[in-house]
């Protein structure tokens, strides 16, 4: 019987390191000052064919969906029921379509679009059944914004786990994502006065569900059936998936075919036995949706190794209450820190991408970054998160991270 | 456009800048509220007329969600004993002879552990109503071949879990009258999100 761990906690997985190595590999290698610790030389793969000089052969013909360059090897690190993206390898905010972390909960459905059907009923006037071509007919509109995992780094409670940052941090990605409000679609149906609560369910073959509150589910919530301009991708949704900005990803409906109105929420097993916040206590906080603001340094990060001379420190911050305000680069972990630039755009519940000069001269260093969003709140440390919420809550961690630079160049993940 | 309007407002503090900042939210909101504002003034409709009404039939095929008292249980009606073997049969390959053994998540005990170092979350240690356990199992389970139980199969597998985590006894029969009833042990564990939970620094 196959083995299916159903949790969002990124198990390292010692059969999927050759994976992880070719990732690190290709990642590293796209930054100019950082050198692997290993072969750059794929052993298992060879060298995919070049010209020695392009200049004197014809070019290849054009072709009906393009791909990246052979030379570019890297990839998300699959685990059992997630994958997770390479952030140490990627220079935007937005994630590459194909390289978007994953997580499901029985699986990719293969679904045909055209008989794809969404069903809105409960407490609504009219209950309505929609086609994918009445669903873009509405009026559309587009975000560009983070979903992130609620478990994402939540084998950073305890102790360092993740290797790299696409371990410790893969479980976050962002797109630019198009669709209907669902606010318009519920009008259709028209939502009846007592109307608390929505559920949303995919139709998977774990026909995963969630509990949505009204009114606060309607405010931003889009009904998407793109990504990054073009149709979502079979493990984002396909053909039509529930967007929330800044709440956490499982509430971000996959494959969504039902929208139920109901008067409480319908407590599922996603928000008792998954998705709850287990405190020192013993007891376990319930729906908590939003995302706070996070950041972390992408470049160097663990496994990368660093030459002593000119390193730009690079990271991503994110906070699912608004924008991204400041973001503090530490070298010294934690004693001094000092404002990073922010790359524009800065968007409300997006990445942001910071940037910090900074020349290593060879000496032991401990890299953080710390941001701070529109509404004052600062990611905060390590100590300060645990204190109140002991190591057992599972989701929502996150505390400021910490790599380690060795004397030698070497890049680890430590707890500072 | 929102972000061109609040761009030439991020960089400082001060006064000037601070009431520059309103004015961009101010502007901001006005062109949120325009956008929603002009989604059903076309032609003066107060409708796209899309979609279309569904049918009873349509909803009760698709309508499997349970609530916690009890709305969506279907008729049916299973045992204890049933559910033993159902589990045996179905259940225990990933889940253990006794929904302890694993390999997959466990099911059974851990009550009183929760607040210790190490705590088990079990259905009978963790989970708030016995109506989640029927509609994860109708919906999801077993996991290789999901929505394949009937509803006395699914009745069946509660009662034996409840039964394993000690919560009724081993003559226990579950139907849609009595399920809702339950009363599970972490009925009342469970708190709402307080975030923002930490000091302001």
């Amino acid at each position: 019987m196959a083995r299916f761990p159903d949790d969002d906690v990124p198990h390292i997985d010692t059969s999927a390191r050759p994976l992880s190595r070719r990732a690190f590999i290709a990642g590293a290698a796209t930054f100019a000052g950082l050198t692997a610790t290993r072969s750059l030389l794929p052993s298992a793969h060879a060298k995919p064919a070049a010209p020695a000089d392009p200049t004197k052969v014809p070019g290849a013909p054009p072709s009906a969906y393009g791909r990246r360059s052979p030379f570019e090897q890297v990839g998300r690190l699959v685990r059992s029921a997630v994958s997770l993206t390479p952030h140490q390898a990627l220079h935007g905010i937005i994630t590459p379509n194909s390289l978007h972390f994953e997580r499901h909960h029985n699986g990719v459905p293969a679904i045909d679009p055209a008989k794809h059907r969404l069903l809105v009923h409960g407490l609504v006037e009219r209950p309505l059944i929609f086609t994918m071509d009445d669903l873009v007919r509405f009026p559309s509109t587009s975000r560009v914004v983070f979903i992130e995992c609620s478990g994402n780094s939540a084998a950073e409670w305890a102790v360092p786990t993740g290797r790299t940052v696409q371990e410790t941090h893969g479980l976050l990605s962002a797109s630019e994502w198009t669709g209907v409000p669902l606010a318009a679609v519920l009008a259709e149906a028209g939502i009846k006065p007592e109307a608390a609560w929505m559920l949303a369910e995919g139709s998977d073959a774990a026909a995963m569900t969630r509990s949505l509150p009204l009114p606060a589910v309607l405010e931003e919530a889009l009904l998407c059936y793109a990504q990054n301009g073009e149709a979502l991708r079979p493990e984002q949704g396909y053909p039509l998936r529930l967007v929330l900005p800044g709440w956490e990803g499982n509430t971000c409906i996959k494959w969504l075919r039902r929208l139920k109105l109901g008067t409480a929420p319908f407590m599922t097993r996603e928000e008792t036995s998954h998705y709850t916040d287990l405190m020192p206590d013993g007891t376990a906080r319930q729906f908590t949706f939003v995302m706070e603001a996070k950041s972390v340094i992408t470049s160097p990060s663990g496994g990368q190794r660093i030459r002593p001379g000119f390193v730009e420190i690079r990271g991503l911050a994110w906070s699912g209450r608004g924008r991204i305000t400041t973001v503090e680069v530490s070298t010294d972990g934690g004693h001094t820190w000092r404002p990073a630039q922010l790359q524009e755009p800065v968007l409300p519940k997006c990445l942001t991408r910071f940037r910090f000069p900074w020349r290593w001269q060879g000496a032991d260093a401990i890299l953080q970054s710390r941001c701070t969003d529109e509404t004052g709140y600062v990611q905060p440390a390590r100590a300060d998160l645990l204190a109140v919420r002991g190591v057992n809550s599972v989701y929502h961690y996150n505390a400021v991270h910490s790599w380690r630079v060795a004397r030698d160049g070497r890049v680890t993940n430590i707890h500072a | 456009m929102l972000n061109h309007l609040l761009l030439p407002c991020r960089e400082k503090n001060d006064r000037a800048t601070v009431e520059l900042y309103g004015i961009c939210l101010f502007a901001a909101a006005v062109v949120t509220f325009s956008a929603r504002a002009d989604a059903f003034s076309l032609d003066g409709q107060s409708s796209y007329s899309l979609g279309r009404q569904a049918t009873e039939a349509e909803i009760r095929a698709w309508d499997i969600d349970v609530s916690p008292n009890g709305d969506g249980l279907p008729p049916g009606r299973g045992s204890v004993k049933q559910g033993a073997a159902v589990f045996a049969k179905k259940c225990a390959a990933c889940h253990g002879p006794t929904g302890v053994e694993g390999p997959n998540d466990r099911l059974v005990g851990g009550q009183g552990t929760l607040a210790t170092s190490r705590p088990i979350k079990t259905i009978g240690s963790y989970w708030s109503y016995a109506t989640t356990l029927f509609d994860y199992i109708r919906r999801a389970m077993p996991f290789s071949a999901p929505q394949s139980l009937t509803s006395d199969e699914v009745y069946a597998v509660v009662a034996w879990l409840l039964y394993r985590n000690g919560i009724v006894d081993e003559h226990a029969v579950f139907d849609a009258r009595t399920l809702p009833a339950v009363q599970m042990p972490n009925r009342h564990g469970f708190v709402p999100d307080p975030r923002p939970d930490l000091p302001r620094r």
